[in-house]
């Protein structure tokens, strides 16, 4: 009883005293992040910025392209819109210097009826986005975890 | 693997399924869990919220598992097969059988499950999910039991489940958690029948916390509160493990065990080891 006890504290008090990985940081999204740079350096900028970003929404709307799960949402699409606005959209999301200004995630994905294995699906795709950029799973997972809370806004819509 | 031990059957109509390809891929690897001993979905000792297997709202999915836990004195095998229905409704069934070196003795007990998920999804909502199930026990050999004090040889444990994957929570690995709340009479699972001269507080809490170390391997700990019906000094278990999720359709989980006491005979610890199938 008394090990088990102490494991689980362990493990929670290695949350709270990661060197790196201040969560609260990415929840505080807009401090100006110039000044919090000196201090910790935002997820955009622990993933590699731009060239990163890019790289990983590259790889995306490639393998998109060669899914049958979600293919057929995007056969309409255009496909430098999608790539342009889901690049600021990330950005945004991961506290880089963009501001989204787009439709809301309920106005774009209205109409698409996108269901939960859909999009569970495109998360995994995601996944294999950010392997193939080389994107660390600690990060991969920090992305996710913004990414993760808006399944309710984008699903059966 | 002890294949054989899951009723021809089910074992059927798991191959049917497979047949019809209704594999069902909708979470994310590892989420789910595995089986637990008693053949609801969840860690190695636990039943946790999730359901067993991959499937989501829109598919079910069909999943079985062998395990093997020995300890010094004892060994427990047990075989289970589960299916998801639309992630709403996980059905389960498990034959355990129980082996006490010393005396030659050899106990067997039957286990069917079910399991409700009342709200909440372990990855997507800031809710925990929340499930509520019930395991329904049948002692084969009862003789055993009643001669320790028990008062029957059939019981229904009935338990809330709570579980939430945190991403990225520990310096940007995964973590989960697990609580659940287990209203219980049985004495070591059921094996040493159910209730007895000592029957007092029957609800008992189990928790469960674990650490995605990469897209394949969690390693966790695990605890599980146990009442002492039968005044033969049943202590709580407790294991760490460690599960490999090579892909969607396999798992494999190797635990170090600590069950305490069992039929008054002190120390019980050892190794179990775990296979699941996933369509
Ligand atoms: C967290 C997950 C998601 C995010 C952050 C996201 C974000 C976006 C963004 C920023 C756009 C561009 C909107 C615009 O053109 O102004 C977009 C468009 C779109 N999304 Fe999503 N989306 C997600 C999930 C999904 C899923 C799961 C599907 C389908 C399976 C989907 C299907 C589409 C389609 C079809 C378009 C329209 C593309 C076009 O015609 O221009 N999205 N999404």
């Amino acid at each position: 009883m008394k090990k088990s006890i102490i494991l689980l504290l362990l493990m929670s008090c290695f949350a709270c005293s990661s060197p790196s990985g201040n969560i609260e940081s990415h929840v505080e999204s807009h401090i100006d992040s110039n000044s919090q740079a000196q201090t910790e350096p935002t997820l955009y900028q622990k993933m590699g910025e731009k060239p990163a970003l890019d790289n990983i929404i590259d790889h995306l709307i490639n393998i998109i392209g060669q899914d049958d799960v979600v293919f057929a949402h995007f056969a309409q699409s255009n496909v430098t819109r999608f790539q342009d606005q889901l690049t600021v959209f990330l950005c945004h999301l991961a506290d880089g210097p963009c501001q989204y200004k787009g439709d809301s995630m309920e106005d774009i994905h209205q109409g698409m009826y996108i269901n939960k294995n859909e999009f569970n699906h495109f998360v995994e795709l995601f996944i294999e986005a950010m392997d193939a950029a080389d994107i660390s799973y600690p990060i991969q997972n920090l992305l996710l975890a913004q990414l993760a809370p808006l399944r309710k806004t984008i699903i059966n819509m | 693997m002890p294949m054989n031990k899951i009723p021809p059957l089910l074992y059927g109509c798991f191959l049917a399924l497979y047949s019809a390809n209704c594999s069902a891929e909708g979470k994310i690897l590892a989420t789910p869990g595995v089986s637990q001993i008693e053949g609801s979905g969840g860690g190695g000792i636990v039943p946790w919220a999730q359901l067993a297997g991959y499937a989501t709202e829109e598919s079910i999915s069909v999943s079985a598992a062998c395990s093997r836990v020995t300890v010094k004195d004892f060994s427990l095998d047990s075989c289970a097969v589960q299916a998801n229905l639309y992630d709403k409704i996980e059905l389960s069934y498990a034959k355990q059988s129980f082996e006490v070196t010393p005396l030659k003795l050899n106990l067997k007990q039957n286990i069917i499950g079910a399991k409700i998920n009342l709200f909440g999804d372990l990855v997507y909502s800031t809710m925990p999910q929340v499930s509520l199930g019930i395991q329904s026990k049948r002692l084969k050999t009862s003789d055993v039991a009643f001669s320790l004090g028990a008062k029957k040889d059939t019981g229904t444990d009935v338990y809330i489940a709570a579980s939430k994957l945190h991403l990225g929570f520990i310096n940007g690995y995964n973590w989960l958690w697990n609580v659940t709340a287990r209203h219980t009479k049985s004495n070591q699972l059921g094996l040493l029948g159910f209730g007895g001269a000592h029957e007092k507080k029957k609800i008992q809490l189990e928790v469960s916390s674990a650490i995605l170390l990469n897209r394949h391997l969690a390693l966790g700990v695990e605890f599980r509160q146990k009442s002492d019906n039968l005044n033969l000094g049943e202590d709580h278990w407790k294991d760490i493990f460690i599960a490999w999720f090579p892909n969607k359709h396999l798992s494999v989980t190797l635990a170090y065990v600590d069950l305490g006491s069992i039929a008054a005979i002190d120390k019980q610890t050892g190794w179990y080891l775990s296979t699941m199938w996933y369509l």
